[in-house]
This record gives structure tokens, sequence and C-alpha cells, in this order.
């Protein structure tokens, strides 16, 4: 057993992980808001963290949590200050430390606390690193995990995570972002890569909780978990509301969207008894009341879109023409073939496989799809609804061939075998 | 996205033409540069493994006898292979234009005289993307 799983079961059975994860933003802001140094912060708190995951389930949770793990951070804050001084003979860091040694902080104050873990949600999706950054130093940061715990969701060493979460750190040191909520003007925008981050890892995530994936699995729970924690902060933004309805939405087919081998059961066919119905309530909830109040976002189309899908009784009863139309206003909004290849599914269902191949046909020149495999797999499934089970085959190996996801390729390449067996059996 | 680049090395010659044939130093600096690589991409925290293989000399292949399953041993690969797989590397990187620099860097070590071999880097993506809803 490592370390990382003895640490997270340990804290987990005292119920005091979802504790830790919760506050670990806020402790890190506090940090910061002190010494400044976001990186050498980032590791203080995540000591502190490992200390009250395996003090907590002994010794209790102390009184003022928040307090205690600030003052641990704190301590290993200047323990780091002094040895930095020591190595490096600086004095400008001194300066800083002064105030390093003090008295446990009271429990700051709920906005402060908001306010913290927004800070730094804006700063781990700052446009100055990658995708692959921000997703990692965002499940650190803010979600409080472990590197072991992030290095094995994404199946790398720990090693390598260990060094792509220091690079982010540093690239945002170099960056010179001061640790502060991002002006008026620039917001939406840095909000925008914020939701993009934690899109990024739900889809990271969004796959059966079956034996190896099992990590993969948890990676979607964090996501749901910091796009609530973000709805609570920003109750009255849209965009944050649709991306939460959109995540629980989704996941509330996860049970049913693959069977026992792994393999991937396509929306049509899957039991719905399965489905996560107090999820799909509390989607449908949220997204109801968000359109209410206009301001309408590409988060919000996707997420009516899911919830027409998941309050269809049986696959038949789906309101394709709704969906069809929510698809045509997300391609007014945010122009993008994938959409296209999804409204030309609505299409068919709505008015023939005829009507959504003329709106696959155009796509074949679009250099952004650039031969992407969902083309390949949304022509085949529609010639096979037209009947061309010659054509359809050749496109659904071609998606085969194409696709880097393992599910995906043997459902394609199932779904190939079944037409050649219509075919012959005729 | 993660993908595997593979080394492949002309199976025939490479006693008495490859670099069974380099001056020692030309070696050294051969696998210093391999070496130099590898912790640049773990610095940059997209390694995800690297190894080299034993020479195909050492290589067997192995079939189940058709009744009891058991192994059945033949030494080195198949006779029709005109390359041996020398070593791979697994790297995670954002995009596949990345992985491709990376290859470019790996084809570009230096052979006999310090001269670039510029061999050829067999690029495969690792299927490890989740599915999407279909």
């Amino acid at each position: 057993m490592s370390e990382a799983d003895f640490d997270a079961g340990d804290a987990f059975d005292s119920g005091a992980e979802p504790l830790l994860r919760t506050l670990a933003p806020q402790v890190l802001g506090a940090v910061i808001r002190r010494f400044g140094d976001f990186a050498a912060a980032e590791d203080a708190v995540q000591e502190a963290l490992l200390a009250a995951a395996m003090q907590w389930p002994e010794q209790g949770v102390p009184e003022h949590p928040r307090a205690w793990l600030v003052q641990v951070a704190s301590r290993r804050m200047t323990d780091h200050v002094r040895r930095e001084i020591a190595r490096r003979r600086r004095e400008a860091v001194a300066v800083e430390a002064r105030h390093g040694d003090v008295a446990p902080a009271a429990d700051r104050d709920a906005a402060t606390a908001h306010d913290d873990t927004l800070i730094l949600l804006f700063m781990c999706a700052h446009p100055a690193l990658s995708e692959h950054a921000a997703i990692a130093l965002t499940l650190r940061a803010v979600g409080g995990l472990t590197t072991a715990e992030i290095a094995s969701a994404f199946l790398v060493p720990e090693s390598t995570m260990a060094q792509r979460i220091s690079r982010a750190k540093q690239a945002i040191r170099k960056s010179g972002v001061p640790f502060s909520l991002p002006d008026d003007g620039e917001r939406a925008a840095r909000l925008g890569a914020v939701l993009h981050v934690l899109y990024l890892i739900f889809s990271e995530g969004y796959v059966s909780s079956a034996g190896a994936m099992l990590t993969r699995a948890d990676l979607a729970c964090e996501a749901i978990r910091l796009t609530r924690a973000v709805q609570h902060m920003l109750p009255q933004d849209p965009e944050v509301a649709g991306l939460l309805a959109l995540m629980l939405l989704t996941d509330a087919r996860r049970d049913a969207r693959t069977g026992e081998q792994g393999e991937l059961i396509p929306l049509a066919e899957q039991d719905r008894s399965r489905w996560n119905h107090a999820a799909i309530e509390e989607g449908v909830a949220l997204i109801t009341a968000t359109l209410a109040r206009g301001a309408v976002g590409p988060y919000q189309l996707q997420a009516a879109i899911a919830a027409l899908h998941d309050e269809a009784p049986r696959a038949e009863d789906t309101d394709w023409p709704q969906i069809l139309a929510l698809y045509g206003l997300l391609e007014q909004m945010t122009p993008n073939p994938m959409i296209t290849l999804n409204r030309a599914i609505a299409a068919a269902m709505v008015d023939g496989p005829a009507a959504g191949l003329a709106m696959v046909d155009p796509l074949d020149t679009d250099a952004r799809l650039g031969g992407h495999y969902r083309l390949d797999a949304v022509r085949a499934h529609l010639c096979e609804m037209a009947g061309d089970l010659e054509t359809a085959r050749g496109h659904y190996l071609a998606a085969a061939g194409k696709t880097a996801s393992i599910p995906e390729r043997n459902y394609l390449t199932a779904k190939a075998a079944a037409v050649a067996e219509r075919l012959t059996g005729r | 996205m993660k993908f595997m680049m593979m080394m492949h090395a002309p199976r025939a010659g490479w006693k008495d033409a490859g670099i069974g044939t380099w001056p020692p130093a030309d070696i050294h600096a051969h696998i210093a540069f391999m070496v130099r690589v590898n912790q640049e991409l773990a610095a940059r925290g997209e390694l995800v493994d690297a190894q080299g293989l034993a020479l195909p000399e050492e290589a067997r292949v192995v079939r189940a006898a058709p009744a009891s399953g058991e192994p059945v041993v033949t030494d080195g690969p198949f006779a029709e292979a005109k390359e041996f797989l020398a070593g791979y590397l697994i790297v995670d990187v954002d995009s596949a234009a990345r992985a491709h620099q990376i290859a470019a860097r790996v084809s570009a070590a230096p052979g006999k005289g310090g001269v670039p071999l510029n061999m050829p880097i067999e690029v495969r993506q690792v299927m490890n993307r989740p599915p999407v809803d279909l």
C-alpha cells in the first residue's frame, strides 16, 4: 500500500477528507497572502494537509481546522524561508518572512476564504499555462489532491507529475500575476478559462467506475465538487450554473454507459433505470432556473440538451425537435464542426437520415475537423440509418482506425462487423 | 495525449555497418545524448517511460503449443523483419505537434563522427483517451 493510499484512506474513514479538500484552497490563499510565494506556499500547504490526514483520524479534528492548517503550513513556510535564506543568503525574503512566525489566525471570514479559492482558480487557469499544466495545478492547489493521486489518475509516473506541477508553479511566478481577483474587464475571459479547465477535468474522468478506470472516475467527481464550489461562490453566474448542470446531467448516466467489460453502450441502448435520478433531478432544476433568468450561454445550452435526453423515459420518447433547435442555437453562438455533427444526428432523428447527411457533407473540407474520427462515426451511423450498409461499414472502420479511445474503437469495430453480417445475411 | 516513439534500427549489419563500427567516443556521445533527452523530457513533466531493448540476438519468439498451451520458444525476431526495435520512449504531451518535435530531436541523435543519424522514429498514439458519448 502506498503512502498516498494510506493517507487518503485514513482521512476518508474519519470523514476528514472532504473537509481537507474544502479547506485546501482557503489555507493556501491565507498562506500566500502572508508570504507571497505561491510555489513555496503550495508545497507547505501540501505538507500541512498530509500532516492533518495522518493526525486527525487519531487525535480528532481540531476545533478550528482551518487555523490549524494555516499554522502548520506557516511553520513549514517559515522553515522553508529560513532554509532559502541560508542557502541563497538573500535578504529580500527575510523582509517578507518577518511575519511568518505568528500565532494561529482565527478562522477568516467566509467571504475572504471564498475569494481566496476563486483567486487560486483564476491563477491555476492562467493563460501562461498549457492545458496539461493548468489541470494538474488546479487539482493540486484547489482540489487538494496529492501529486501521487493526480499522477495515478493520468497514468504517469509520480516524478513526471511532480515536475509538471513544479513547472506550472514556475510559469505562474514568471508571469508575475498578483494574488488578487482580476478586474471586471478581464474577469469574464478568465472565468471562461477556469470553467474550461473544470470541464476538461470532468471529461477526463467521465468513464465507467469499473476496475482500472476507478481513479479516472474520481476526476469527474472532483470536477463536480470544484464546480459546485465555484457555483456556491458565484450563484448569479449563469454559465457556472450551466456547467454544473451539464456535469450532473452527463455524470448521471455514467453507470449505464459502459457494460461489464468496459464496452461502450450508446445512449439509445442504455438501461435508463441505472441512471442517477437524484443527479438528474438536481441538474434539471438547476438548468431550468438558470435558463429562466436569460443570458443564455454554451454550457447552459449543452446542459439543456443533456436534460432533454435524461428526461426521456425511453430513447424513443426523446424530444429530438427541441434538441435540434438547441443545437441550432449552440451552433450560432459558437460555430464549431463538432456541434454541427451533433446537430446532424438530431436532424436525422427529426427529418430522416438524408437531412443529417446533407449537413455532414460540407464538413469534409473543414480544416478544423481535419479528418476527425467523429465525422466518420456520425456518417457511418447516418448511412446505416439510411440503409446504405456498404458505405456505413466503410465509415465505421475508418472511424475505428482513427480514434484514440479503446472502448470507442471496440464499439466502432463491432458496429462495422454487425453491419457486415446484415449485408451477407441478405 | 500519450505517444510511443519507437526507434527502429536496421537489423542486418548493426555489427558490421551500424553502431558496432563506431569509435567508442561516438558511442558515448550517442548514449549521452539519449540520456540528456530523457532528462529534458522528465524536467518538462512529459516523460512516461524510456527503455532500451537488448539486441536482437537475445530476442526469442514464443508461441503456445497447440494442445498443451506450453510455451514453444524459438530464436530471434521474425526472420522476415528488416528492422529491429532498439528502444522506445513514451511521452505525455499537449499535442501531436509536440510529439513530432520530440521525435525529430531523437531522430537527429549523433552517430558516427557526430553526424546526425536522422533515423526513422515511428510515432504511435497510446489509446488512453476516455470515450465520448455516442
